[in-house]
């Protein structure tokens, strides 16, 4: 009994260490400048949104239906972010933009193209094969999902 | 014969010596304040390799051939091996060892096999079970960054608590006799776990690992900060090296401006993205076999604590939620 009590004493003890650690770990810790990132994410990821607005509108000035062209301009850009991750940019742009360069559908493409040129070298199926949803995956993967149950609802409500 | 002294730590009778040293680093440590104290600046981070595996393992098997022929041994005078890095299975020492054909023992400490090496060779030596111990560890930032984090190309920010794993390899020999610095003494370090479970805070999981030994050395060597000209840690960086003065201070001890981390001396830190510090087994490697190694030699300083931490966790149980646990390993070296 006096065992017992000890280790939940000691036990206690180690917790109130624990935490006083964290607090201590938590102000010396440096602090993100979140202005500068939303600034910086918006700039980043309002420019790739001007970009592809360019192309919507070029492709529409060009004859294209407003569908047509939302999906050549997706494919437009997603191109773009593959080649520039595959000349080794769009990492740097991710450095500056973080959730700016993430969120579009560029960023989407970088996740897949980067593990894609990552695992090359374990061979084309346990390595790109296996690897190359390992980042995009969970978006698809929750995304999907999402998209389902959203449907649904609609359904219902009709 | 050497003894053991207080909880953990050991002292040698015939203190080993380092008899010659090799470091390798890759480019973005040839950039950095201490370029001109390693053997070699490689280019290109692939080494002339097909992946950057190879690349690791030719790196950490060069520095092991080169520190051997500085003195103009061959591997066959070598009576042991010991290696380390991060990889999974450590790999590069595996395979290293191979190309070496040296009696090898594998070791892992995470950023603390450096030192976990030197001080097993000195217990080897000094105990009579070798001659001649070549010992070395390395590191590799594109081989790390697979591992541990995201594909190399992926555009995400780091935090700033993250560190750098450095791409570099460092080699000694540690012989019974010779000239050069020798290993006085050492600390054996116990798993500390303060819960933290960040994994791009490993400056804040080592910390308290680092003051625990720290601590524990002072005692059972019955010596204080003044006694060494420096006490320089493995790959701390600004966090962790912050962490570390507090954690000292609350326990009565002040290191004063003895401190050095051999993460955040490796690179500009003004000019060079490497956030919190360099890292990885390669960093106190390199950093001492290159920078300190010549620095005792030339008797710039005296006498140094050396003192590496490792981070001991895999993704796996970060993900699980696990808590990581951190080591530290010191040593004692004497011009």
């Amino acid at each position: 009994m006096v065992a017992v009590k000890g280790n939940i004493e000691q036990q206690q003890e180690q917790e109130s260490q624990r935490e006083e650690y964290r607090l201590l770990v938590e102000s010396v810790k440096p602090q993100h400048n979140v202005l500068k990132n939303c600034v910086m994410a918006f700039l980043v990821g309002g420019t790739i949104c001007v970009i592809g607005q360019l192309f919507l509108d070029f492709f529409i000035s060009q004859g294209m239906g407003e569908r047509e062209a939302a999906a050549v301009t997706a494919g437009t850009m997603v191109f773009l972010g593959a080649f520039l991750t595959g000349i080794g940019v769009y990492d740097q742009i991710g450095k500056i933009g973080g959730a700016g360069s993430i969120i579009p559908i560029t960023g989407f493409a970088n996740s897949i193209v980067a593990p894609a040129m990552e695992f090359k070298r374990e061979g084309f199926l346990f390595g790109v094969g296996a690897k190359l949803f390992t980042v995009a995956g969970p978006v698809l993967v929750y995304g999907i999902i999402t998209s389902c149950l959203v449907g649904i609802i609609y359904y219902l409500l009709q | 014969m050497g003894e053991k002294v207080g909880q953990q730590s050991v002292s040698f009778s015939q203190p080993p010596v380092i008899t010659s040293s090799a470091a390798i680093v890759g480019p973005e440590e040839g950039a950095g304040p201490l370029a001109q104290y390693f053997d070699w600046v490689i280019d290109d981070p692939l080494f002339g390799e097909k992946s950057w595996e190879k690349a690791e393992c030719k790196m950490l098997e060069e520095s092991g051939k080169l520190a051997l022929k500085k003195i103009n041994l061959q591997t066959q005078d070598a009576d042991l091996f010991l290696a380390g890095d991060l990889l999974n299975q450590i790999v590069s020492a595996n395979y290293s060892a191979r190309g070496l054909e040296i009696p090898f023992f594998g070791l892992f400490g995470a950023c603390s096999t450096f030192v976990e090496a030197m001080l097993l060779a000195s217990m080897l030596v000094d105990g009579g079970f070798a001659r001649c111990v070549l010992l070395a560890s390395s590191s590799h930032h594109l081989t790390a960054e697979r591992q541990f984090r995201f594909p190399v190309e992926q555009g995400v920010q780091r935090p700033a608590t993250g560190q750098w794993t450095a791409t570099a390899s460092g080699a000694l020999v540690v012989e019974a006799q010779g000239d050069g610095p020798r290993i006085v003494c050492g600390t054996i370090g116990k798993v500390v776990d303060m819960g933290i479970t960040d994994m791009n805070n490993m400056g804040a999981a080592m910390a308290p690992a680092a003051a625990d030994t720290l601590l524990t050395h002072f005692e059972d060597t019955g010596t204080n900060p003044d006694s060494y000209d420096l006490i320089v840690t493995g790959d701390l960086g600004k966090v962790g090296q912050k962490l570390l003065i507090e954690l000292l201070k609350k326990r009565g001890c002040d290191p004063g401006d003895k401190l050095r981390d051999c993460g955040l001396m490796f690179y500009d830190t003004e000019k060079q993205d490497i956030h919190a510090g360099g890292s990885g087994c390669g960093c106190s490697a390199a950093v001492f076999s290159g920078y300190f190694y010549s620095e005792l030699k030339e008797q710039r300083y005296k006498n140094i604590l050396l003192m590496a931490t490792g981070a001991l966790m895999s993704p796996i149980t970060c993900q699980q939620g696990e808590s990581i646990p951190a080591i530290a390993h010191a040593v004692v070296v004497s011009s």
